[in-house]
């Protein structure tokens, strides 16, 4: 019962450190602020017995930390020269409707078949109470026997769901040759390296 | 600025932690079909040695070692290698099938194709990302030497 308090408290320190983050003038305080929501995100995970998210999570942050710290601190100006107040207001605006209707449907005000199932007792692997014939249940049950994988979060993420991570995998690919077709172009055009090969500029 | 990398101590905290972190990316992936991890989060710990050693010596060493070209094709080879493991199911009835043995579970080698898929997820976002970073700096450094 208490856990659950520890994680609204957990929740309520990643609201402010967000806010902070879209409100800090200054860009390496709003990059903090970003990193703080990030690991008390990656707390929550393992207080809600998640480790493999929680592992993840904290190593992307780190990496994501120390990519834009130093980005932030090569810059030469870090303060924010046109602060787009109205905009960044009706974002926040907007974010607080959504969490307060996202709320308003978790504690059952819009019925009672919308409120959110107690806490420890999900949905998904009670038969009686869903909707649909529950998978989740199936899945643990047979999973060390149908792949041998102990740790069932890998059974389910590389062979029954493995559909879904060949196209998070070919998101990543796609995206970080993005990057270098973005980066390449830029390097291309000046210095002396592109001008060695001598390949015209698209 | 000029000095290239970081003091001498963090150089030679470098040089004696980053192939342990080398090592416990690569032991995350291999060990994620019985405890907690998996290839992404190995290939994660992998690429943040490749930082360490980018951020701790500075660009113009580190581009030596880890190269642009190398990053590509390793990424690209672990991209294939998982669209291979998922086609090798075809061998035994369909796409993603798991088409080793499952071995005895608990141990290292059970589970069938997935520590290979892991391996070759490890390969691909570990080579991505530190192939990412490396053309970050790359890009800063013929940026700045633009502008001056």
């Amino acid at each position: 019962m208490g856990m659950e308090y520890l994680i609204a408290a957990l929740i309520a320190f990643m609201f402010v450190a967000a806010l902070i983050a879209v409100e800090a003038k200054d860009l390496l305080s709003s990059v903090i602020s970003l990193g703080a929501a990030g690991f008390a995100l990656s707390v929550i995970d393992l207080l809600l017995g998640a480790p493999d998210l929680a592992i993840t999570q904290v190593v992307v942050e780190v990496v994501a930390l120390v990519l834009l710290v130093r980005v932030v601190l090569t810059r030469t100006d870090t303060s924010v020269t046109a602060p787009r107040d109205a905009l960044r207001t009706a974002a926040v605006l907007l974010a607080g409707g959504v969490l307060l209707v996202a709320a308003f449907v978790a504690v059952g005000g819009a019925g009672g078949d919308g409120a959110m199932p107690p806490f420890g007792q999900p949905r998904l692997s009670d038969p009686a109470a869903a909707p649909v014939q529950p998978v989740s249940a199936d899945y643990l049950a047979k999973a060390p026997d149908e792949t041998g994988a102990a740790n069932a979060v890998m059974a389910i993420l590389l062979d029954y769901r493995a559909y879904d991570t060949l196209g998070e995998a070919t998101v990543i690919f796609v995206s970080i040759l993005g990057l270098y077709a973005i980066l390449r172009h830029v390097g291309r055009t000046s210095g002396a390296a592109g001008a060695a090969k001598g390949g015209p500029a698209p | 600025m000029n000095q290239p990398g970081m003091s001498l101590i963090v150089k030679n905290t470098t040089r004696l932690i980053t192939g342990f972190i080398a090592v416990f990316g690569i032991y995350i992936a291999l060990t994620g079909h019985i405890s907690p991890g998996g290839g992404f989060a190995g290939g994660v710990i992998l690429a943040s040695a490749v930082v360490l050693v980018v951020l701790a010596f500075g660009r113009d060493v580190a581009a030596r070692l880890v190269t642009e070209p190398q990053c590509h094709a390793w990424d690209a080879a672990g991209a294939m290698g998982f669209l291979a493991v998922a086609l090798l199911g075809y061998l035994v009835g369909g796409f993603f099938w798991n088409f080793l043995p499952t071995g005895r579970l608990g141990h290292l080698y059970s589970g069938g194709m997935i520590p290979v898929a892991n391996l070759a997820i490890l390969v691909k976002v570990g080579a991505g990302l530190a192939g990412a970073f490396v053309a970050l700096a790359l890009f800063h450094r013929t940026t700045q030497r633009r502008e001056i």
